[in-house]
């Protein structure tokens, strides 16, 4: 085995992570206790530099397989990878000041390590490797959902989420097992081949696929793997729930448009059919659950459990624009949901509640927030100039080009739902007041870590709602290393 | 290059209700005029597009295009011609007097003017649109401020309900016309949303006749289209002032625009097949309107069922589908955008001195606001169609279009339709008459002698500007008449000169 440069730097943002992690354990021995808030900021600005030092990183026209062919040097996998990163430098932000997690430095490391497995999850090449990214990156999360031992309602989000994703995980394991077994390869991109010469016959090869489909279903919390989702969102420290919802969903999917694409292009017809039961399911029931919610918390995991059913019609669809625009989504959707994410941060750090009666005149206590409430839940409502109307029109336009009308007329249904409970929402923070209407006395005050991140994704949310090229040229780079 | 004017005027709204949000919470006065003079410079340029348009070369003047997202054929592409540019102005002069009307607003006016301003862009946006995908994408930003503004800043009573009432109605609207308008995009199979590319497409009549009812009930839902109008009186009554001007002023004309310039120009085989039914709806649109606005005792519903019915008029001059009822529907936009505002502004005052609208319990206006009264006369002598007020001249057209049509194997002439509608002139003449009677002329009520006080300096102007504008067209059709005609000459080219 040759080392040479080619190699590394296939997996650049995965070295210069684990440079970091130990940066931030380094700094967690000698920084004195009363600086340890410093962890975040260092934690933030270090994915900064990951970002800006991976970009001699990028892949080049051709993509290449390394490291004996356990990694697959793509744009699908750089882009996903800088998707996660800049999720975790932002989590990062929200976690500093946040009670409990902003001053422990084991809690950035795990997250550093979670992060690092879901980028080999984005470029893993191997069955093999792929079971091996998906457990270091929940490994980390199991721990980081149940982080405040003393929190009994963390803990025992921390205790459900290890015991959904060790059986989900231990069905997929099931399912890999078979798929080698009858390709007698673990290699991805030699699965489909083998599995044509062996003439396995269809139906067995869709059984093994539903396997995989569970631990895959359960990392984007599509219906019906979506009840954990909920329970852990609303336990789990709030900025964890934030990287759960985004940084872990996106890295679901894109293990799942990779595996679904090349290992099972033979029954593209027969997933397309199960996801399309899925996708349709997911976005009804996330958002049909979600109207009920009085605690902002759940309400926005029913939210994200419908949005991860809008990017799956992109999948169902199947084409290069389809999964091109699920990729779009998943970029809107993580900068708009880490936004919703911070700001609930920022205000359960005041009020100590995220029931929705503690958003009653909140643009009266800060106008800011609020408004940058406004551009998050708006943007998830597909409202624009933000995010995510483009994001929408792209998956239903990508829909309607497959003729899947039926589903498109769904998703847009749906999306009139949505709208309902974001609006409501609005209405709590600019319309109700708080009882006995003395907000003046009531300020909400945010620290410099929440101002900088929601500043970053407000604007990014805008950003990629008005001037939408360049984003989209990325989801389609992206997209084109599948096909 | 030449100056981007249109760009400008999109624009001026939002930057500014984005820098009006940097002024701090308190600085109260200069948020408003920061506002007026936004307000005043898109009235300004509006003026000037709308004269410095060369009505003898027609066609889309002051085009700016700019790719927007190449790859999917996706352009930022504005023009005006002679139908859009007097919404153009409508806009601008709805836009500068709404913020006059809206100076006393103390409530977080910040936010006020920067959610209006938000508004307007969407609307400048549709209006100059000549790019689908664009207008959809304004028209979505036109439609969800007005969630916020009615529920923070309208009326106690019914805001939430009538807030998220509208805010869905219109969304359920614009979605499916999202559909439709992707439909035409993937059948077209060229790639591009530019409308202008797009009316040469081709559909097939089969394609026309199933989504033209998709995409033009999508649009005209935000006109006011029966069974579609019921958010419209309840939407309007829960507004403030300013809004109700925007929203019935602007807004309704909004999805009747849109209705026309993506669903009759781009089908023009569907809308020449379905018509002939729609045009019944219009009717009862009309009718129905005026009936209902001439037995409510709040006088802001009485405004807002009569935007129903003289909206019914417009998309009745679109179904016409020949040029006196097109040419009719074009100056029918303005004249009732114009002359709604008026009205939903003498709501505003009225009750700011009363706090009530129940007719019953109001009287003599005339002796405390006497400008008001008159302004209000004017308008109501336009809503009449009377000769010499712009209602007159847009009315009119569209009774003699549909004399003039010969439409379909289904009806042999619309001149039963005509004969029917004028039935409203007749309801409108009498609701507006009591009001006038009941409201501003006879005696103050006891419980309110002593405390009503005359409008101000600022409303006065605003008041003045509007009816001044309603006398002009009026008297001096010329002004806008060519104007129009050279836009219907646009739409009958593509209806095969019907």
């Amino acid at each position: 085995m040759t080392l040479d440069a080619a190699k590394f730097l296939a997996v650049l943002p995965e070295i210069l992570l684990l440079v970091l992690g130990g940066l931030v354990l380094f700094l967690d021995f000698i920084l004195p206790k009363e600086q340890h808030r410093l962890l975040g900021w260092v934690t933030a600005f270090g994915m900064v530099l990951v970002m800006l030092f991976s970009i001699p990183g990028m892949p080049g026209e051709s993509t290449e397989l390394s490291w004996g062919g356990m990694v697959r040097h793509d744009w699908l996998a750089y882009t996903f990878k800088m998707l996660f990163i800049f999720g975790a430098g932002i989590t990062a932000l929200f976690a500093m000041d946040y009670r409990e997690i902003g001053e422990r430095g084991a809690f950035y490391l795990l997250m550093i390590i979670s992060t690092i497995g879901m980028c080999f999850m984005a470029s893993a090449a191997d069955l093999v490797m792929l079971y091996l990214s998906i457990e270091t990156t929940s490994i980390p999360l199991y721990i980081l959902a149940g982080f405040i031992i003393k929190d009994n309602r963390s803990s025992e989000a921390g205790f459900k989420y290890l015991l959904f994703g060790a059986m989900t995980s231990a069905v997929m394991l099931y399912g890999f097992s078979l798929i080698y077994g009858f390709s007698g390869t673990t290699d991805l991109y030699q699965i489909a081949e083998n599995l044509s010469i062996g003439g396995v016959p269809a139906a067995v090869i869709t059984g093994t696929m539903l396997l995989v489909l569970v631990g895959f279903g359960f990392k984007i919390s599509a219906v019906p793997l979506h009840f954990w989702a909920p329970d852990i969102y609303d336990g789990a420290p709030t900025p964890v729930a934030g990287f759960l919802s985004t940084a872990s969903k996106a890295a679901g999917f894109a293990v799942l448009v990779r595996v679904f694409l090349t290992v099972f292009p033979q029954i593209q017809l027969e997933w397309g059919v199960v996801l399309y039961a899925i996708s349709l399911l997911t976005m009804t029931v996330g958002n049909l659950i979600a109207l009920a919610q009085r605690n902002i918390k759940r309400m926005l995991a029913y939210s994200s459990i419908a949005h991860a059913g809008y990017m799956l019609i992109g999948v169902v669809a199947g084409t290069p624009f389809g999964i091109q625009s699920a990729i779009f989504y998943l970029i809107v959707y993580l900068v708009t949901n880490l936004a919703a994410f911070g700001i609930v941060t920022a205000t359960e750090r005041v009020v100590g509640s995220s029931d929705m009666s503690a958003y009653y005149g909140l643009s009266r206590r800060s106008p800011w927030l609020a408004l940058a409430m406004m551009v998050a839940f708006l943007s998830l409502a597909g409202m624009p100039p933000l995010g995510g109307f483009v994001a929408k029109v792209f998956v239903f336009a990508a829909a309607i080009e497959a003729g899947l009308i039926p589903l498109a007329v769904i998703g847009v249904l749906n999306s009139i739902v949505g709208l309902y409970y974001y609006l409501t929402v609005l209405k709590y923070v600019y319309l109700y007041r708080m009882e006995g209407e003395d907000e003046d006395q009531h300020p909400l005050p945010v620290t410099s870590s929440y101002r900088l991140a929601l500043v970053i994704l407000t604007f990014g949310i805008i950003l990629i709602g008005t001037i939408f090229g360049p984003w989209f040229g990325f989801a389609d780079t992206a997209a084109a290393a599948l096909f | 290059m030449q100056f981007p004017i249109l760009s400008v005027i999109v624009f001026t709204p939002i930057v500014t209700g984005s820098l009006i949000l940097l002024i701090p919470a308190d600085r109260k006065t200069e948020t408003r005029v920061a506002a007026l003079a936004a307000g005043a410079l898109a009235l300004a340029l509006s003026i000037w597009v709308y004269f410095a348009y060369d009505v003898a070369a027609g066609g889309y003047q002051f085009v700016e295009k700019y790719s927007w997202l190449p790859s999917l054929g996706i352009s930022y592409y504005v023009g005006v011609d002679g139908m859009n540019a007097p919404l153009l102005l409508l806009t601008g002069v709805v836009m500068f007097t709404g913020v006059l009307i809206s100076w006393g607003i103390d409530d977080r006016p910040r936010e006020f003017f920067a959610f209006l301003f938000i508004l307007a862009t969407g609307v400048f946006g549709v209006f100059v649109a000549l790019d689908l995908f664009m207008l959809l994408f304004f028209y979505e930003i036109a439609v969800f401020p007005m969630y916020l503004l009615i529920s923070i800043w309208g009326w106690k009573v019914t805001r939430e309900y009538a807030a998220m009432k509208l805010t869905l109605y219109l969304f359920i609207g614009s979605v499916v016309a999202l559909v439709g308008a992707l439909a035409m995009y993937f059948v077209s199979g060229m790639g591009t949303f530019d409308m202008i590319a797009l009316e040469s497409a081709g559909f097939s009549p089969t394609f026309q006749r199933i989504w033209f009812p998709f995409v033009f009930f999508g649009f005209a839902v935000l006109g006011g289209i029966f069974p579609f109008h019921n958010w419209s009186p309840d939407g309007h009554v829960a507004a403030p002032t300013a809004v109700s001007m925007f929203h019935a002023g602007v807004l309704m004309k909004l999805g009747a625009f849109a209705a026309l310039r993506v669903g009759i120009m781009l089908l023009p085989e569907g809308a020449k097949f379905h018509m002939p039914w729609i045009i019944i709806l219009t009717l009862v649109n009309v009718v129905y309107g005026a009936f209902i606005a001439s037995v409510q005792s709040d006088f802001k519903y009485v405004i807002g069922f009569s935007s129903v019915s003289h909206m019914g008029l417009v998309t009745m001059g679109f179904a016409t589908l020949n040029r006196s009822g097109l040419l009719g529907a074009g100056l029918q936009m303005f004249s009732h955008g114009v002359m709604t505002a008026l009205f939903f502004a003498v709501v505003g005052m009225v009750y700011d001195q009363a706090h009530t609208r129940e007719i019953p319990r109001l009287g003599g206006f005339r002796k405390i606001m006497p400008l008001v009264t008159i302004a209000f006369i004017i308008g109501g002598l336009a809503s009449m169609g009377m000769p010499g007020f712009s209602g007159f001249i847009a009315e009119f057209p569209i009774f003699m279009g549909l004399w003039d049509s010969n439409p379909s194997q289904l009806w042999i002439s619309y001149a039963w339709v005509a004969i029917i509608a004028a039935i409203s002139i007749v309801i409108t003449a009498s609701y507006i008459i009591r009001i006038i009677g009941k409201v501003f002329f006879g005696e103050v009520p006891e419980e309110l002698r002593g405390h009503l006080h005359d409008v101000s300096a600022l409303d006065k102007v605003a008041l003045v500007f509007l009816s001044a504008i309603l006398v002009i067209v009026g008297v001096y059709p010329q002004i806008m008449v060519p104007l129009v005609e050279s836009g219907v000459d646009n739409v009958l080219r593509l209806l095969g000169g019907a």
